[in-house]
């Protein structure tokens, strides 16, 4: 019983300082009011969604920023869908770096390309292990008996 | 006897990203709409019956429920930004289109780009919507959705007076009786700041508004 509190508390603060941080938006409660009994692992089947398309994307935009003749039309357009997705689940930070990068598309500038994408990467890579973070509190704390509504 | 007495609207998402598909798909059952996700333009065609002559019969009224139309679908919201046909060609097409331009046609995009909004609100679209959409967007929709569900009401009106004229029908109150049955408040309260704490919680009861006060 004790420990239900204790993992809610954990889960609640951990999610409020993704909140305060700036790596999660008001995008990602949306995403979590979608979930209901009948559909459960809504939040983390979008997420894992997101998780699928945004390594391909960066790996595409590695390639193409690798390339001798830069297509940077077709940059632009890969980094808009990468910004359309992690706004789509509320990823905040990975949402702005994609502002700039597409910004640096339009001058075709290169060097600003490639430290952008370096950005994202990073960027990506954090939210990725908060939010699977995230998920494996919740697990725990279902798999005590909690569950994630608060009392 | 066929009424046109629809328990739910059948709304038609268009959109090429998966994400937002999902996104858009749950948000619109969870407003206990029917829906049908397709990813282009031109599958939103295909799928509404559209062929690429789309000949006008001149027997058949413009806002007839059984026209050209091989599956009743009472909105269409698709994304703007799209390979191929753009949301906005999807929308010219529709509004071209004899047996399709009553749907009404939402658009959503994640840039806002004011020629853009006007450009499609000018084409005909009903709403523009930003993205992400958000729960409170799709209150919009039901409006549309009824207005042309009282067209259709009205000329099956017509059509079934030319074929039994001794019954006497009654559809759009039937309809407006469906929907009071289904007056739900928004509770907007739900979205706490940061600074109060979070609740996340499964098993809230969402509840909606109907703000249809009279149907004519």
């Amino acid at each position: 019983m004790e420990s239900v509190v204790r993992l809610q508390r954990q889960l609640v603060d951990y999610t409020a300082s993704l909140f305060q941080e700036g790596y999660l938006d008001e995008q990602f409660i949306q995403l979590r009011q979608l979930q209901d009994e009948s559909n459960p692992q809504f939040a983390v089947e979008v997420v894992s969604l997101f998780f699928e398309e945004a390594e391909r994307l960066l790996d595409e935009l590695a390639k193409g920023l690798s390339q001798e003749n830069t297509d940077f039309k077709r940059l632009d357009a890969q980094v808009h869908q990468l910004k359309g997705s992690s706004s789509s689940i509320g990823a905040q930070r990975v949402g702005r770096i994609c502002i700039a990068f597409r910004n640096y598309c339009e001058m075709q500038n290169v060097e600003g390309c490639l430290n952008s994408l370096q950005q994202v990467r990073q960027e990506y890579s954090s939210v990725k292990s908060k939010l699977e973070t995230l998920f494996k509190m919740e697990r725990q704390l279902s798999a005590a008996g909690g569950s994630v509504s608060s009392p | 006897m066929g009424m046109a007495c629809e328990s739910q609207f059948h709304v038609l998402a268009v959109d090429d990203s998966l994400i937002d598909r999902k996104l858009i798909e749950r948000l619109l059952k969870t407003s206990s709409y029917q829906v049908t996700t397709v990813d282009s333009g031109s599958k939103a065609l295909e799928f509404l019956g559209l062929r690429d002559n789309d000949q006008t019969d001149p027997n058949t009224p413009s806002v007839s429920p059984h026209s050209n139309q091989e599956v009743d679908v009472n909105l269409v919201i698709t994304d703007y930004c799209m390979p191929g046909m753009t949301g906005y060609d999807l929308l010219k097409k529709i509004k071209e289109s004899s047996s399709l331009r009553n749907i009404p046609v939402v658009i959503m995009s994640s840039e806002n780009v004011p020629s853009r909004i006007s450009k499609c609100l000018e084409e005909g679209a009903e709403e523009f919507f930003l993205k992400p959409v958000k729960p409170d967007d799709l209150n919009k929709l039901r409006p549309h959705m009824m207005k042309t569900q009282k067209l259709r009401d009205q000329a099956q009106k017509r059509d079934e007076k030319i074929e039994t004229p001794e019954i006497q029908l009654a559809p759009q109150s039937l309809v407006e009786q469906q929907h009071q049955q289904s007056v739900q408040i928004v509770n907007t309260n739900k979205r706490k700041t940061v600074e109060e704490g979070l609740s996340l919680e499964t098993d809230r009861t969402r509840t909606r508004y109907n703000g249809i006060a009279t149907m004519v």
